[in-house]
């Protein structure tokens, strides 16, 4: 709730410069999302899920300026065969965009659809994001469903046969884009979702996910090395019976970034794996929100977060499992660890249970280490340099996380990214 | 080959004294065993000649072919020939037993100035030498010594040697927690890296392994100090009698 004028004022102030369209089929659930915002406010430091991340230049009226990062290696997955979608700075690019048809899939842009009377995505648009705003606030994200300027919607009536990826494009220092995609998997069917690059200044994402039962939806992001670029992004996926959702995020480099993933499980035998590896040196803040539900019975979820920091970064990762009533044979695992490569840097962990069935195994754990001692000297006695050893053992601390992808060709990817990443902040 | 003078060595948080002077020269092509009650400074003389942290060398020189050691960071001194088979193999999870054998040898071949082995030609050697210890391909293919055995562990200590192809071996308590047929397969490629160019010290507290790998010279170490230097047969003698009447000598 709002609880002063002071936060009525940012709120307002933020709001002041933003339009949603008044007609079409969205229409509706964005003004039940301002109605939303109205009531409780934009995050501030005084919330209980902020109290880790400061929101402020997330929920100022404009973007912070944010320097493009001239980046010189090859476009992430450039080798991979897919279907790209891009955004520069939030805004949908035709040119550098593949023709938006794929056998087995529909795919339109909220953009040219929004102002029709009636589209498939509906059902799903705002909805899943609603369902996600209990127990816990997620303001951002409403204010991402009642304003958002485009973004895509992917109906997968059958497996495609690339995967379809979404490019963001930083182009301008003041940019701020908001961007609010729907993806619904029909029964049977598999699709896999790349995302790329930083997007903008500022970043206000959302992603909502209806699987059907016997559906797969299989997420790996590379958020872009921009060193000042902020971002807020949500998840929202919806699993029936039997359905599998495995998401996976890279974050280097940064100011600021919240990721938000909120997971339902509501159909038996289901199963989410949600998984990050983030590297930050200097002034990054990297913040990974999950909050699993359990619905069903015989359902299991892994979260498997690895942070490595130096040079004063901070890691923070807050996760959730609730287990419902009936929810039982739930097989429920989380996992944050940092590595700290130096005494500046900070892990700030809320790992949180919260079981109401009485047949579940659940398991958490949090940790925060240096590199192990004996390990780099068994691998210098053996002729290999300190730094690589270093880089040697922060690969195979961060391995667990990119494990978790199941296309060996996107780990591959993801592993290459890290290790040139180590090679370039490798200490003087 | 190696020659270590008066080496005077501390244990750097503690200041507590553990090697008083020890003199020993290993020639090319020879073995030499060191044996020793525990706490004797066995253990430590192998990993200062390493170049592990925690040990403040107060005197003394160590070189290897005419190189002093002591200012060496541990890598040079694998680089230059240098090979510790460690008493306590360490666990890497995450590390792959093939990534880290590969990335050492072509990290002292670079370091040497010598062209880096190719993949191709690595998995060759690879299998053909693990042949000889008995390792399969899927204890290369688990993460460094993760889930090993004792005698796994030290059996692939000795495949990294005998890739590494070092001018001196350390094998540092190789013996300990190995059963009778794991030591002969140890010894069994020890003996087949002997070599005219090559040097071993072999600590141990036990005769056992020295029936397998036969020394030419065989020094006893107490409190720090090697007090004893002979032929095999000085082995079989602690064998019999223990150290004690050594030490009881030694206060006479």
């Amino acid at each position: 709730m709002i609880s002063d004028e002071r936060q009525r004022a940012v709120m307002e102030h933020r709001l002041s410069g933003l339009k949603r369209p008044e007609s079409g089929w969205s229409a509706p659930v964005r003004s039940e999302a301002l109605a939303h915002i109205q009531r409780v406010g934009l995050p501030s430091r005084r919330d209980e899920y902020w109290k880790f991340t400061r929101p402020d230049t997330l929920v100022q009226a404009s973007a912070p300026k944010a320097a493009l990062f001239d980046n010189d290696e090859s476009p992430v997955f450039g080798e991979v065969d897919r279907l790209k979608v891009v955004f520069v700075d939030g805004v949908f690019d035709l040119e550098l965009s593949d023709e938006l048809a794929l056998e087995g899939i529909v795919i339109d842009r909220l953009a040219a659809v929004g102002d029709q009377g009636s589209h498939w995505a509906e059902s799903v648009y705002g909805k899943l994001e609603q369902r996600g705003q209990d127990p816990v606030v997620r303001p951002l994200a409403a204010l991402n469903t009642a304003f958002a300027t485009d973004g895509i919607l992917i109906d997968v009536q059958q497996t495609p046969s690339k995967p379809i990826s979404l490019i963001y494009v930083h182009a301008n220092e003041t940019s701020d884009a908001i961007l609010h995609h729907v993806i619904r998997v029909n029964e049977g069917a598999a699709v896999t979702i790349l995302e790329t690059g930083p997007a903008a200044a500022r970043f206000n994402k959302c992603m909502e996910i209806e699987l059907a039962d016997d559906s797969e939806l299989h997420h790996v992001r590379a958020q872009g090395r921009d060193h000042e670029r902020r971002a807020a992004t949500h998840m929202f996926a919806l699993l029936g019976a039997r359905s599998q959702f495995k998401s996976f995020t890279l974050t280097v480099n940064g100011r600021l970034t919240r990721n938000e993933i909120y997971t339902e499980l509501s159909g038996e035998n289901s199963s989410a794996h949600i998984a990050g590896a983030c590297v930050g040196d200097g002034e990054f803040h990297h913040d990974d929100t999950v909050f699993v539900t359990h619905d069903a019975e015989n359902c299991d979820s892994r979260q498997v977060f690895k942070k490595v920091l130096r040079n004063g970064a901070t890691g923070v990762f807050q996760g959730k499992i609730l287990v419902k009533p009936g929810a039982q044979k739930t097989d429920g695992y989380q996992i944050s660890q940092s590595l700290l490569l130096d005494d500046d840097s900070q892990f700030l962990a809320k790992p949180e249970l919260e079981i109401y069935a009485d047949d579940v195994a659940c398991s958490h754990g949090s940790t925060s280490g240096a590199i192990n001692e004996e390990a780099l000297f068994y691998l210098r006695a053996r002729g290999i340099e300190r730094a690589e050893a270093t880089d040697l053992l922060t690969l195979a601390f961060l391995r667990e996380a990119v494990e978790e992808i199941e296309s060996e060709t996107l780990a591959d990817e993801i592993v290459s990214r890290l290790m040139a990443w180590l090679l370039r902040h490798r200490p003087e | 080959m190696l020659k270590i003078k008066n080496l005077k060595v501390e244990l750097t948080a503690k200041g507590k004294s553990i090697l008083k002077g020890v003199d020993l020269s290993v020639e090319a092509g020879s073995v030499h065993a060191i044996m020793g009650p525990n706490g004797s400074g066995k253990s430590t003389l192998s990993y200062v000649l390493s170049g592990r942290e925690g040990y403040t060398v107060t005197d003394g020189s160590v070189t290897l072919d005419g190189t002093d050691l002591l200012d060496l960071e541990p890598e040079e001194r694998a680089a230059l020939g240098l090979f510790l088979a460690f008493q306590y193999p360490t666990e890497i999870p995450g590390v792959g037993n093939m990534t880290f054998l590969r990335t050492a040898l072509n990290a002292q071949r670079k370091a040497r100035g010598e062209p880096e082995m190719s993949s191709g030609e690595f998995l060759k050697e690879v299998r053909e030498k693990s042949r000889t210890l008995q390792i399969d391909s899927e204890m290369l293919k688990r993460s460094v010594n993760v889930g090993f055995s004792g005698g796994e562990k030290k059996r692939n200590e000795i495949l990294q040697m005998i890739m590494l192809e070092p001018k001196l071996c350390v094998l540092d308590e190789t013996d300990s927690g190995l059963d009778v047929d794991a030591m002969k397969l140890v010894a069994k490629g020890v003996n087949e890296l002997r070599h005219s160019g090559r040097g071993f010290l072999v600590i141990t507290h036990y005769q056992r392994l020295l029936d397998h790998i036969q020394p030419d010279v065989v020094h006893i170490m107490v409190n720090g100090r090697i007090v004893k230097s002979g032929t095999a047969e000085l082995a079989l003698e602690v064998e019999k009698n223990g150290y004690a009447d050594m030490m009881v000598e030694l206060a006479e």
